[in-house]
């Protein structure tokens, strides 16, 4: 620190100054008023919250400047319960800045620590206590008292273990298999190759057998898109090609970064953008990643006909869709 | 006596009969406040708490937070008939069938933004004046503590609609926990009672956000309160304060009537724009599917850096053993945040130990006086706004005309070079308005006004500053550096370790300063050579 002594001492605190009101009837009585009229705009404003629950109807819109369509019993409501609130806060204010007392008080801080003695006091105190309980010399109390205590925080937890089942094989595992139609979602409809013109994409899911329901657990891993472009617009070896129809090439919707659905088509360049942090994945290069944080491309569904002529899986996903997990086991 | 007082009395004895509490009430009625605008940010996130309290209670009337599938039969016919959960469904009745309801989801949502604001902008406040010093460093803690449980309320809560947009986040948190290594995918289906999204979530973090963190709030929120009552308020120097007082007004009443009516002043602004500014419009995004998404998909505020984090990560992924592990998740979303929030918990104490200063401080900074600290600051201010700025790309891409792909790299490569920058910049405008205080101090104000001198000479007449101004521009410290460790009695000198080294130099760096007046330069303001 310093040892320069300070060129300049505190002058101390400032003279107290008096304010209008302090010192003129006039101007105490017109703050008094002000406070008076504030605390009172107040009440206009509960008075007008409650009028606006009983008498405007609930289902009436009206136009605003810069507001638009506009609910006209929630502005109402919602302005005269801001003016109610916020009037008495001005209020209370307002009455302490003008007639409560303005003077500065100076009150004394005190150093936190103890003295000493208190100190020293206090390490004894521990000491003796501690020593009554006899801690130190009972070693097997200790010892038994560390394994009960350190096990004790394990029951909780293995309690918490029906939170849920285990994950087994869930994350690897998709509703697609050989021979599975593709059906349009929403309608459920199987697809033949002539519903799909150049430059179409459409979400598709597997068929379920009669009888099972669909749920969104289902949806999180079997949604795919379907995009339909040109044949010789592909850039694919010749497994990947052999897996597309007639320029028709089916991709998991869910993101291999972070599982959001990618459902952002650019007809023109395309590309599949997933919205949420910008992964983008180039549909003529069997969905290879060209931007974004995602590390591995989209997984492709391999497609072909059935007898009847519908799009329908010629195997399940070669591997798992979605983000990455521990268990993953392929690049 | 009139009827009120003697009313009065008999309820304070009543008590004090049976508490004792009279000697501790009237110490604590006329208990010193410092007054200053910048006390008021702790205050507006206390308050916005108490306002969540309240209007989240309501909310809990009509909310139900269920993941049973219902068909919507409500008032707003774009989703009539309608397959959706039982949470949207109420939600959506909250909006449109109940009275006021739509109003108090947006003080909710508002008052949930500002307090997150609030938080933020009291912690700076807090940081660049310096007053985490000791004795209050276990107040820092805990108001980090809070910062961070806010981030997590304030996720689940806007979670709990379960629209397109909340499920879309809960999915990105789902491969967060999925992505840990070793457990991730046991995690993941423990929190999630199965495959996601499971009918179990919106329920269990209903409980998490409506009594478990609220219940951990109440109970931070209130041992921050009573150390700050207990180790009495920071004041900032003048004339007058000293690190032995605390000059400022009394509780009763004038804190009562201003604190009180501000936080009526805080709840009355936010009713407003719960009133005219909509927030959060659940029944334009739909019900959650995990096969849809909406273009333009953000988290809040608060979560946005995060966001702009994961969004700038490289694309790594390790594959080997037959395992995989996703960097581009877990460096993102885990490891730095991680470092950042362990950072700034330890700061009083590294910052402690760097100057070797021990002693208790009331007295806070001026910023400028301290440019190392200041400099951190910024420069840790300029990275997470550079992360949150990531955060919006696909938005300032489309309302700017910019390309995604600059956007990223101008935020890859700005994340490291921007902060340097931005600390060397701030602490020499901290040296600049040292030097300025100086110049101040020692040759007054320039007053604009010229005079001519008998001889011609024109001068302009450069005003002396008062006594208190004076003093509040050199009451501070100026530390100076950690003396190296000298030759112990046998000459030997003890080693210098790495930590030692790095401490010096530290140190050394927060002792560049621009030296205050001296008594020798005050002295020769006043005999008028200058």
């Amino acid at each position: 620190m310093s040892n320069e002594i300070k060129p300049f001492q505190d002058p101390g605190l400032p003279e107290h100054a008096h304010r209008k009101a302090d010192v003129d009837a006039i101007a105490a009585n017109r703050a008094e008023r002000q406070v008076a009229i504030l605390f009172l705009l107040s009440a206009v404003g509960t008075i007008g919250t409650i009028a606006s629950y009983i008498f405007i109807d609930s289902k009436k819109f009206i136009f605003l400047p810069l507001l638009g369509d506009t609910n006209a019993q929630q502005l109402a409501l919602g302005t005269g319960l801001a003016a109610s609130l916020f009037f008495i806060g001005v209020a209370a204010v307002h009455w302490a800045k003008t007639l409560m007392p303005d003077n500065e008080v100076i009150a004394e801080r005190h150093e936190f620590r103890s003295s000493d003695a208190d100190r020293e006091d206090f390490v004894a105190t521990v000491k003796d206590r501690a020593g009554a309980a006899g801690l130190g010399r009972r070693s097997l109390i200790k010892r038994s008292m560390g394994v009960a205590l350190g096990l004790i925080g394990l029951s909780p937890i293995v309690l918490l273990r029906d939170l849920g089942p285990l994950p087994k094989n869930d994350f690897a595992t998709t509703n697609w298999a050989a021979g599975v139609r593709l059906v349009t979602d929403p309608g459920d409809r199987p697809i033949k190759p002539s519903d799909l013109e150049i430059g179409a994409v459409a979400q598709v899911l597997p068929a379920l057998p009669e009888g099972t329901e669909r749920t969104l657990e289902n949806i999180g891993k079997d949604a795919v898109l379907l995009i339909r472009i040109r044949p010789e617009e592909f850039n694919l070896n010749a497994e990947r090609l052999s897996w597309t129809h007639d320029g028709i090439i089916a991709f998991s919707k869910i993101c291999t970064h972070m599982g959001c659905a990618v459902a952002l088509y650019e007809q023109q360049t395309k590309h599949l953008l997933c919205p949420c942090h910008q992964s983008t994945f180039d549909v003529t290069r069997a969905a290879k990643v060209i931007f974004g944080p995602a590390a591995r491309p989209l997984p492709q569904l391999a497609l072909t006909l059935d007898a009847d002529g519908y799009l329908v899986a010629k195997q399940g996903f070669t591997e798992p869709v979605g983000p990455s997990f521990w268990e993953r086991n392929s690049s | 006596m009139k009827k009120s007082e003697r009313v009065a009395g008999n309820v304070a004895s009543y008590i004090d009969d049976r508490t004792g509490a009279a000697g501790w009430a009237k110490k604590n009625l006329t208990k010193v406040f410092p007054d200053h605008w910048s006390f008021m940010l702790g205050e507006i996130a206390l308050y916005s708490f108490i306002i969540l309290l309240l209007s989240g209670t309501f909310l809990t009337f009509w909310f139900d937070p269920s993941q049973q599938e219902v068909i919507y039969n409500g008032s707003y016919a774009p989703l009539s008939h309608v397959s959706m959960s039982a949470s949207y469904a109420s939600t959506l009745h909250i909006s449109f069938d109940v009275r006021g309801g739509l109003l108090m989801r947006q003080i909710h949502h508002w008052a949930a933004l500002i307090f997150m604001a609030a938080i933020v902008v009291h912690l700076l406040r807090v940081f660049f004046t310096g007053a985490f010093r000791k004795p209050r460093e276990a107040n820092w803690l805990i108001g980090i503590g809070l910062l961070t449980l806010g981030i997590v309320e304030g996720f689940l809560g806007y979670s709990l609609p379960d629209d397109l947009l909340s499920g879309t986040g809960i999915r990105i948190a789902e491969a967060i926990i999925q992505a840990f290594p070793v457990v991730g995918s046991y995690l993941s289906y423990f929190a999630f009672g199965g495959a996601f999204p499971g009918h179990v979530f919106i329920p269990r973090i209903y409980i998490v956000h409506v009594l478990l963190l609220p219940g951990i709030f109440l109970a931070l929120i209130t041992v921050h309160l009573m150390l700050v009552w207990y180790q009495k308020h920071t004041q900032y120097p003048g004339p007058g304060r000293t690190e032995k007082n605390v000059v400022g007004y009394p509780l009763m009443p004038v804190y009562m009537a201003k604190a009180g009516g501000f936080f009526f002043i805080v709840f009355g602004v936010t009713a407003f724009l719960g009133a005219v500014a909509s927030i959060n419009p659940i029944w334009l995004y739909g019900p959650y599917t995990p096969g849809q998404i909406s273009a333009g998909s953000q988290p809040d505020w608060y979560m946005g850096w995060l966001d702009g984090l994961v969004r700038m990560a490289p694309p790594l992924e390790t594959h080997a053993f037959g395992h995989t592990i996703s960097w581009n998740i877990l460096i993102p979303g885990l490891i730095l945040p991680g470092i950042l929030f362990t950072g700034m918990a330890l700061y009083p104490f590294i910052e402690s130990w760097i100057s070797g200063d021990t002693r208790e401080h009331h007295l806070l900074d001026r910023p400028r006086n301290v440019p190392n600290r200041t400099a951190l600051g910024a420069m840790s201010l300029s990275f997470m706004i550079i992360a949150l700025a990531n955060g919006g790309n696909d938005v300032i891409a489309t309302h700017f005309h910019l390309t995604i792909n600059g956007i990223m790299w101008f935020t890859r490569i700005g994340l490291f070079v921007v902060p340097p920058i931005v600390f060397v910049i701030t602490k020499r405008i901290c040296l600049s308005l040292q030097r300025a205080d100086r110049e101040i101090v020692l040759h007054g104000r320039e007053t604009g006004r010229l005079v001519m001198t008998p001889s011609g000479e024109f001068l302009e007449v450069h005003e002396e500053l008062t006594p208190e101004k004076k003093w509040t521009l050199t009451q501070h410290e100026q530390p100076a550096a950690l003396a190296a460790p000298t030759e112990d009695a046998h000459g030997t000198r003890p080693k210098a370790t790495l930590k030692g080294k790095l401490r010096a130099r530290m140190s050394e760096a927060n002792a560049e300063q621009v030296p205050a007046p001296t008594s020798s330069g005050a002295h020769e303001l006043e005999s008028g050579h200058h």
